[in-house]
């Protein structure tokens, strides 16, 4: 049986923990979905540095792991005399390393839209930014969010690396109650249930919308 | 910057020493949560009484805690039961363990997209139900399997940096040793350490790419 007061004593600890790592998740959900959208834009643009762009972008941040990004901002930022602490940096880096992903699986959606509608867009006189607005993007954003579904479950587990650069997340809560207290499997089992949470209901809401997809189309 | 003397033969050999111990550590956590995985996958597939249930319970629950969570718990949490582990071992004991959780995912739902036709049709033309699964479904299924399970590969690789939270001397671990030295290091190790994972990885997608057009 798990000594509950590891959890009651420090709950405060722990809620302060719980609600960094939300509002992380959250601001680089939102921010890695607008950084995903142009850089999807980007990939799929007839403009051939831009697509150029895009893709390095995706390739190289899809390929090199989320700890490094996050010290690409915690070590070089200081470099050029701008100085943010680790929830910052590791909010920063979440969102650089989710938009990749998310670019990608907006790219996805695009794709699926058939050609002859852009096609059709243009030629009644619409620019090609309007024709994405108003034509492309609102179609591929039914197919975009199941994976968008399962990326934000990702970005919510993935903010845990936060705890390496001191960004006050559960996790960095986590394991200080677990070297003040000693206590260290029962503080983990409740870091673990904070987690599942958010996560479960999160997955579980991705399996749902993944299920109805296939089943309307 | 200090490309010079962040390169220098001291450092490049103590970062190349960082990024073996990623490569080994990501080679035996692919061999071990692919079979690890591939038993649990097979075995909820096949709907086991019971067994089906709580495996598809623990793999729902790995997959949805953090894997720092999972290292900091086979490091530091279980001496308390009375297991041991050195930084190398729990590092892979929890690689093994979540990404051997995706991974039965990935063959379950590999072995549930063959269409039931064919098992029926191998069923009654004569074959057991273990021999249909060997035969015709493993073959079909795995097919299916191998891009995303080249992709949770290349998630693996680059998991393997968060061991630097338990002092496993890998790529990043090493990489932020070099630049505690000197902080004009920092961009030149970065940046070498991102060409490294990007080149294994890059590699690793190109032959998951390939595969995947060939199958398709």
């Amino acid at each position: 049986m798990p000594d509950f007061s590891v959890l009651t004593d420090y709950f405060d600890v722990y809620m302060e923990g719980f609600l960094n790592t939300i509002y992380a998740s959250v601001i680089a959900l939102i921010a890695s979905f607008l950084l995903g959208t142009v850089i999807a834009v980007f990939r799929i643009s007839s403009v051939r540095p831009l697509r150029w762009v895009g893709t390095v972008y995706v390739e190289f941040i899809r390929n090199i792991p989320l700890l490094l990004v996050v010290y690409i901002f915690f070590l070089g930022l200081p470099l050029l005399g701008i100085t943010l602490n680790g929830f910052v940096c590791g909010t920063i880096g979440l969102t650089v390393y989710t938009a990749a992903f998310i670019a990608e699986a907006i790219r996805a959606g695009i794709m699926s839209v058939p050609k002859g509608q852009t096609e059709a867009a243009l030629s009644s006189g619409l620019t090609y930014v309007q024709a994405m607005r108003y034509v492309v993007l609102p179609q591929a954003v039914k197919i975009v969010i199941p994976p968008l579904s399962n990326q934000f479950l990702n970005l919510v587990k993935n903010s845990s690396v936060l705890s390496v650069i001191a960004g006050l997340d559960l996790m960095y809560f986590g394991d200080k109650v677990a070297s003040d207290t000693y206590a260290t499997i029962d503080t983990y089992l409740f870091v673990a249930a904070f987690y599942l949470v958010l996560t479960l209901p999160l997955s579980f809401a991705a399996h749902r919308l993944e299920r109805r997809l296939a089943k309307h189309g | 910057m200090d490309f010079a003397g962040a390169f220098s033969s001291d450092n490049l050999r103590f970062i190349f020493e960082g990024f073996y111990v990623t490569l080994k550590v990501a080679f035996l956590s692919i061999v071990f949560s692919f079979v690890l995985g591939s038993i649990v996958g097979v075995i909820r597939y096949m709907k086991v009484p019971a067994l089906s249930q709580a495996l598809g319970l623990i793999v729902e629950l790995l997959r949805n805690l953090p894997l720092l969570l999972l290292i900091f718990m086979a490091r530091f949490a279980l001496p308390d039961v009375g297991i041991q582990l050195g930084p190398m071992y729990a590092a892979i004991v929890a690689l093994t363990l979540f990404e051997g959780a995706m991974i039965a995912e990935i063959v379950r739902s590999g072995l549930n997209s063959i269409d039931k036709g064919q098992i029926e049709a191998a069923r009654s033309s004569g074959l057991g139900y273990m021999r249909t699964l060997w035969h015709i479904v493993l073959p079909q299924g795995l097919r299916r399997m191998v891009p995303p399970l080249v992709s949770q590969f290349i998630s693996l690789l680059k998991d393997t940096s968060l061991a630097v939270i338990i002092a496993l001397p890998e790529l990043m671990n090493q990489s932020k040793i070099v630049i505690g030295q000197n902080l004009n290091y920092t961009i030149p190790v970065l940046l070498l350490a991102a060409v490294l994972y990007f080149t294994v990885n890059y590699a690793l997608s190109l032959v998951a790419r390939r595969l995947e057009a060939k199958i398709v």
